[in-house]
């Protein structure tokens, strides 16, 4: 089984220990996971403004950076979904436009191959629990990309479930957005806004130490939003719990 | 006493002032999450709502594909059952043709069932300019029409309105139009009720002419349904001596039969009703019983060139139930006038700036105001795909390209405003597709991480205004794993083009 981990842009950029905390859960695991170097970004920052065109290279990129590989693990619901119900998108259009099938034949090759880390871990290896400590209390954000494009379901819920130490609380009315949305979070920024602080006051009123979702990018806009706030709880990965154990605590939040 | 769409600001402007009334706020969030735990109820009732979910899509997109053939059945049944059936291309067509029917009947006032249509074309402010008063007898029209105002909401038009303020408009503007509002009404909603029921009274026992809408048009017995909660859309369907019905072509099922599916679909989706009090049907006249003419206005205003688009077709299934806007984040923080049009809403989103183009900023700023959470796909009780929708005329704003206008085939031009964007997207995907690149950025970045201001300027103040921006990392994922794991070939510069995979690729990984 030859498994790469795509990293996406934003984690690779921002937060590589969620990064490093995958490889240090899967080799845990038993798995030996590639990082192929020829990645970049799925390029769902231009597909979702509009960009269409200018996402096809980075379409192209993709399938060959992650050629031969039978699984390819993505710790982040968003750019996951991307290719699964995108690229294929992106294939359809480009045959209308009358420039053949090569768009869709990458992204029939590459849909099958491409797990959200949480299902890479409960339906391809068939785990909930992963031997994690992590003695804090945590509220679980399911971010929308996750929950309706990829329907992640109780997967994470499950994973946090059996993690060792760990005290989860309610997130009231978890199921609404953040309000990060990509470019929507700066085109229109009075709306994002006014929704990440309802979503900080709900993570806030659970009394929570961390508020833990399966991707960077809606928590870099829920931290921002609590640490402006001067709240007390703060954004972790969801993969950086799974990764952190009693030999190797997790540090972010001493 | 209508207000109109014409010149309203781009959505992030109008939602930017919207966001800080705590008023409307207030009476939004209070009315969204109601109605949005009632609905998630119904519909969990039935077992077999994705069934009905599938059917009322299946039922929707054929009759679309053969919309031709049932149009022109509509047409031949309702003649045949002493109907007459008009034809308006456009808003202004339609207008005209409602103005002259109006003026044939010697009328110069006439009551009204609440209808999507007829606000999509301003009707109202037409009739006023032609000197016909058009009075909305549904209880939210009503109170929008008296406060002089535009509706927030396709079901519930005054939701931006709280029961006080409500009194107020009654109080102050009842006796301008009939009779005045009773000494002393208080913010009861069943002293409220009261008042409109003995304001309406009167314009229902004068009126000689109806003007509606319809929910759905049967193609196979050319009768039209209207679907409400009040009664007060059927007085206007029974009482007038003229009946006028401006109903948009997509309205149309094939049969009766088709009903059972939409008449469970809707109910459920809007009010989170198993079944709503009115529902009424008509077919053409008949003799001693309701209006002896009864005329039908098919609008096509943009419906056409919206069904010639085989991604923003499925926007034309909408049954108007506005679970989308119940169940919206941003609808219930920005509200509904923010999206200038009669459409608010996820589906406001993707509808206007297809019928109505996406020439000025508002229209071309309508697909960008969603954060793509696809709630409203969940919701939305013929399966539009609405975040699909979005993403797709984004694409129309920013890249122009193909579409249907006016029925002729044509490439549009990218929207203005957009050079600079579209600039920063090509340079990002250019680094994007040279990992030396993205690598050289994530070094630079890193060593300047210190210098990296708490408010940035430019495009990015509207992140930083209100949230901090993350520390940025001394070493990127990539460097991290080339010193730890050590990669075969280095990048150059600008490394990792074409057939240069195989030497980035790490080391081999097999379990």
């Amino acid at each position: 089984m030859r498994v790469a981990l795509f990293v996406t842009c934003v984690n690779d950029t921002l937060y590589p220990r969620t990064g490093q905390a995958v490889v240090t859960l899967l080799e845990r695991l038993g798995v030996d996971v590639d990082f192929p170097e020829g990645q970049t970004c799925c390029g769902q920052p231009q597909f979702n403004t509009g960009y269409r065109h200018a996402t096809e290279p980075l379409v192209h990129r993709y399938a060959r950076a992650f050629e031969g590989y039978d699984h390819i693990v993505v710790p982040s619901g968003s750019c996951a979904a991307m290719v699964r119900d995108n690229y294929p998108r992106i294939g359809a259009k480009a045959e209308r436009e009358g420039r053949g099938t090569e768009l869709s034949e990458i992204a029939a090759d590459v849909v099958p191959r491409t797990w959200e880390l949480t299902e890479f871990l409960v339906d391809v290896l068939g785990v909930t629990d992963v031997g994690a400590w992590f003695p804090h209390t945590v509220t679980y954000h399911p971010t929308c990309h996750g929950l309706r494009m990829l329907g992640l379901g109780e997967r994470p819920r499950k994973l946090l479930e059996q993690v060792r130490g760990l005290e989860l609380k309610e997130l009231p009315q978890a199921e609404e957005c953040c309000g990060f949305g990509g470019t929507f979070a700066v085109k229109n920024a009075a709306v994002s806004t006014e929704m990440g602080l309802d979503k900080a006051r709900h993570i806030e009123e659970t009394g929570a130490r961390a508020v833990c979702t399966v991707d960077n990018s809606c928590l870099m806009h829920i931290g921002g939003t609590l640490s402006r706030q001067g709240a007390e709880a703060r954004p972790v990965h969801l993969a950086e719990i799974l990764a952190s154990t009693e030999e190797h605590p997790y540090g972010g939040l001493s | 006493m209508s207000g109109t769409y014409l010149g309203m600001p781009a959505f992030p402007k109008a939602a930017a002032v919207s966001t800080q009334q705590p008023t409307l706020r207030g009476n939004l969030t209070h009315a969204t999450h109601t109605i949005r735990e009632k609905r998630a109820r119904a519909v969990g009732e039935l077992a077999d709502w994705s069934r009905l979910r599938a059917a009322g899509a299946a039922i929707k997109k054929r009759t679309l594909r053969h919309l031709d053939r049932y149009l022109e059945q509509v047409e031949e049944r309702v003649t045949a059952a002493g109907g007459t059936v008009h034809w308006a291309r456009d808003a202004a067509e339609a207008q005209r043709l409602v103005i002259d029917l109006v003026r044939a009947t010697g009328e110069s006032e006439v009551v009204k069932v609440k209808s999507m249509a007829t606000q999509e074309i301003e009707l109202n402010n037409a009739l006023e300019e032609a000197g016909i008063s058009a009075y909305e007898t549904d209880l939210a029209e009503l109170i929008v029409q008296l406060g002089d105002d535009l509706p927030s909401h396709i079901l519930v038009p005054a939701i931006h309105r709280n029961r006080a303020e409500v009194r107020d408009i009654f109080r102050r503007q009842m006796g301008r139009w009939g009779r005045p509002a009773p000494e002393g009404l208080t913010e009861d909603p069943a002293e409220l009720a009261e008042a409109a029921r003995l304001h309406l009274r009167e314009k229902f026992l004068k009126a000689r002419v109806g003007i509606s809408g319809a929910n759905f048009v049967v193609a196979d017995t050319g009768t039209l349904c209207v679907v409400e909660s009040e009664g007060n859309g059927r007085m206007c369907l029974t009482l007038p001596e003229t009946l006028i019905s401006v109903v948009g072509i997509e309205k149309v099922v094939p049969s009766w039969q088709d009903l059972e599916v939409f008449l469970q679909l809707l109910p459920r989706s809007s009010t989170a009703e198993r079944m709503n009090p009115y529902t009424s049907t008509w077919t053409g006249t008949t003799d001693e019983d309701g209006p002896r003419e009864f005329h039908l206005v098919l609008l096509d205003n943009g419906r056409t060139d919206t069904l010639a688009d085989t991604v923003g077709r499925q926007a034309l299934r909408c049954i108007r139930c506005s679970a989308c806007l119940n169940v919206c984040p941003v609808y219930e923080r920005a509200g509904g006038h923010a999206y200038g049009s009669p459409y608010p809403g996820p589906i406001g989103a993707i509808l206007t700036p297809q019928l109505r183009g996406t020439g000025t900023e508002l229209d071309a700023s309508l697909p960008y105001a969603s954060s793509l959470c696809g709630a409203c796909y969940e919701v939305c009780p013929v399966a539009i795909d609405i975040p699909e929708v979005l993403v797709h005329l984004r694409e129309r704003v920013v890249e122009g390209g193909p579409a249907t206008v006016r029925g002729q085939r044509t490439t549009l031009r990218p929207a203005s405003g957009h050079a600079a964007e579209r600039a920063a997207m090509r340079a990002a995907t250019w680094a994007l597709d040279h990992p030396g690149a993205l690598r050289a950025g994530q070094r630079l970045a890193a060593r300047s991480r210190r210098l990296v201001p708490r408010r940035l300027p430019g495009p990015g103040a509207g992140w930083t205004r209100s949230r901090d921006i993350p520390d940025i990392p001394p070493e990127s994922f990539r460097d991290w794993w080339r010193r730890e794991r050590g990669a075969g070939t280095a990048d150059g510069p600008t490394g990792g083009e074409h057939g240069s995979d195989g030497s980035e690729r790490g080391k081999g990984g097999a379990v």
